[in-house]
């Protein structure tokens, strides 16, 4: 490649990352830092240990419990269920053989995988970054290549510390304008995908720009980049700037002093080139973005909050209008009906796309001297145990449990139905999670994704809620 | 990993686009520290009723479905999740193939990390494969992976793209893992650039 060539920002990373390349184009990627968790990595470590390999790279390794673990009291006193119980202790075995730091429940940094990898200092710009859960995309926001991969690949990075990779496509998202009252980063990345459908970045690197991007503080932007997956694109990034530099300068594994002038020297070099071509490019006028909610089982299936439960009678094909009749029917809608006539029993806030403390202070503002409507179960899940001391230091908590909300150890909890956090048959969920797919957070469960703002109104009016009714 | 030359036989028509990695293996069952036993939990919410008693509705339920090794399916297979729990699930229950227009790009990798042949076929010629499956126990595919065509029951040959690199790894049941580990002079001659460059990374 010649060196005049523009380049973006995603090329820019994997270029520097490439090892070899095959004669075929597959390229052998170096990888600075993996995450493990307990789900996806029992069957990895013991692939190592049938083959009698070492993970080749423990400082470029962190391990964490998140995803099965109770988030109430009871955690502390052993885990209930035995299945899970296996799977943790099987991570603390396999970490403990082979020697890989680990932060332990007990841990305060003990929290979801893709917050406290930027909490930490772990995850910085530039960097490939992976770990065995498609939300690893979340780490891209700080100007990183950052993607999810299987349990084989886990595998592969731990003996090897790379992986082979085919170069992905470039795709940016172009949001301008100042984002309307009401309206956060869940709402852009909602709409996003609203627009382009859970494929259209399928083959894809996301690259999110403009100037309502550039405004976003890091929560907004780690929420935005991770529903890239939801858009179909493995990856999403934002380029490293001074709010990034901010967010990363003196936490515990980022570089410091000399390196770190050293490193914000070499990061101010990674945004796309100007003239850097993108195989696809799409614009939003953040002006004409209202809350969103979803209504069906597909992330690509949402609404801005004001509209009506659709039609399948009005869909294009037969497909999709069988589609949205088993949707409207498994959600337990009639069409036509306004959103906000929709009856909530549970309300979640918190999962690895909206958990950080702006997340939680979005909500506390809305909850604040308000009651939690009757009927309705209200939880806050802190997204780290650091988070969790930063909304107590704040009175963040007291808000929420005045309120009636109930608050929370940190973890995963209700965004996945792995743990006790579950909804049950029927039940409808105002969640902040990223995923709406049928069981989703448990079996029969119905999800409506949203942003925390909106997450709090529902739980204070007890149904689907325009946030820009109550502030 | 076995590897996958020639399989013919019976497929199952699932005519949805965006089967999910949560509908394929709902994330209760993801609490296993192995990669069998799962094929009793393959689509368990469309599979199972809510007392746990199988729904006669699901196709997967339905002789010769039962017996299916290749699944028909439209666009965006296998979106959401990392899981490969969903390629061990599919694999555990019998399935080696998984035809559609397009996959999401996680659940392709990790089909062919475990000897799954994902093909790609336009909807088209998805559907006209799914009227062929619903022919039953007569309408067996041949999926031949060295010549890479699928062959219809009436003998009609479509054939299909597949990476070169991913074919060779699938025809003879390589692990990459030990082909990647031939490479090692070069990791380390890469590390030690980086280390010189970027110190911070290494600690």
């Amino acid at each position: 490649m010649s060196a005049m060539k523009p380049r973006t920002l995603f090329d820019k990373i994997w270029d520097a990352h490439v090892v070899e390349t095959l004669p075929d184009g597959t390229a052998l990627l170096y990888i600075d830092r993996h995450l493990v968790h307990e789900v996806t990595s029992p069957q990895a470590f013991e692939g190592l240990r049938m083959a009698k390999r070492q993970v080749r790279r423990l400082d470029g390794t962190m391990a964490v419990v998140d995803h099965n673990i109770a988030t109430d009291a009871s955690r502390f006193t052993g885990i209930e269920d035995p299945e899970s119980r296996v799977q943790v202790e099987t991570l603390e075995r396999n970490v403990k053989e082979f020697n890989v730091p680990y932060i332990p429940l007990a841990d305060a940094r003990q929290g979801i995988v893709h917050v406290i990898g930027p909490e930490q200092g772990l995850s910085l710009p530039g960097m490939t970054i992976v770990c065995g859960d498609s939300h690893t995309s979340t780490h891209g926001a700080l100007g990183a290549l950052a993607f999810g991969i299987g349990t084989s690949e886990v595998e592969h990075v731990l003996a090897t510390q790379t992986l082979l990779q085919k170069r992905a496509k470039n795709m940016r998202v172009t949001v301008e304008g100042p984002l309307p009252v009401g309206c956060t980063a869940k709402d852009i990345i909602l709409a996003i995908i609203g627009k382009i459908g859970t494929a259209g970045g399928n083959g894809h690197v996301i690259e999110y720009a403009g100037s309502t991007i550039r405004a976003l503080d890091m929560a907004g932007r780690f929420s935005i980049c991770n529903m890239s997956i939801e858009a179909g694109a493995r990856a999403g990034m934002i380029a490293p700037d001074e709010t990034t530099f901010e967010y990363v300068k003196g936490r515990p594994f980022a570089p410091k002093g000399e390196d770190f002038e050293r490193a914000v020297a070499w990061w101010k070099t990674l945004p796309s080139d100007e003239g850097a071509v993108f195989d696809k490019e799409v614009f939003l006028d953040a002006s004409e973005i209202v809350p969103m909610v979803s209504w069906g089982t597909s992330p690509e299936d949402v609404l801005p909050i004001t509209a009506t439960v659709p039609d399948p009678a009005s869909a294009k094909d037969e497909a999709r209008r069988k589609q949205m009749q088993r949707m409207v029917e498994y959600m337990g809608l009639t069409p036509g009906q306004k959103l906000t006539d929709l009856k909530v029993d549970v309300v979640f806030i918190g999962s690895c796309t909206n958990s950080r403390i702006e997340d939680l202070r979005n909500a506390a503002a809305i909850a604040k001297g308000r009651k939690v409507a009757e009927g309705v179960r209200a939880m806050v899940v802190p997204g780290s145990g650091l988070v969790k001391q930063q909304a107590e230091q704040e009175g963040l908590d007291a808000i929420f449990k005045e309120a009636g909300f109930e608050w929370r150890e940190a973890g995963c909890s209700m965004c996945l139905g792995m743990n006790p956090d579950k909804l049950t048959p029927g039940q409808r969920c105002a969640s902040t999670s990223n995923r709406n797919f049928e069981g989703r957070q448990g079996p029969g469960g119905r999800t409506h994704l949203l942003s925390p703002a909106m997450a709090a109104a529902a739980a204070v009016t007890g149904k689907l809620t325009d946030v820009r009714e109550i502030a | 990993m076995e590897a996958f030359t020639k399989l013919t036989g019976i497929a199952a028509p699932l005519p949805m686009a965006n089967v999910d990695t949560d509908k394929i293996i709902p994330a209760r069952f993801l609490k296993t520290i192995a990669r069998t036993g799962l094929g009793k939990s393959l689509f368990a919410n469309l599979r199972y009723k809510e007392d746990g008693s199988e729904n006669p509705d699901f196709v997967l339920n339905q002789e010769p479905y039962r017996h299916a090794e290749i699944l028909i399916a439209h666009e965006n297979f296998g979106c959401g999740s990392s899981r490969e729990h969903a390629p061990w699930a599919l694999l555990d229950f019998g399935i080696r193939c998984v035809i559609a227009p397009d996959f999401a790009d996680i659940f392709h990798n990790n089909s062919f990390k475990n000897g799954i042949l994902p093909v790609r076929l336009p909807r088209e010629v998805c559907d006209q494969l799914m009227e062929d499956a619903k022919l039953g126990a007569n309408a067996r595919l041949t999926v031949d992976l060295e010549r890479q065509v699928v062959v219809r029951p009436n003998g009609e040959e479509i054939s299909f793209e597949i990476d070169p690199l991913r074919r060779h790894l699938l025809l003879n049941g390589l692990d990459d893992i030990g082909q990647t580990l031939q490479q090692a002079t070069a990791i380390d001659g890469f590390e030690a650039k980086q280390r010189a460059a970027q110190p911070w990374l290494y600690r």
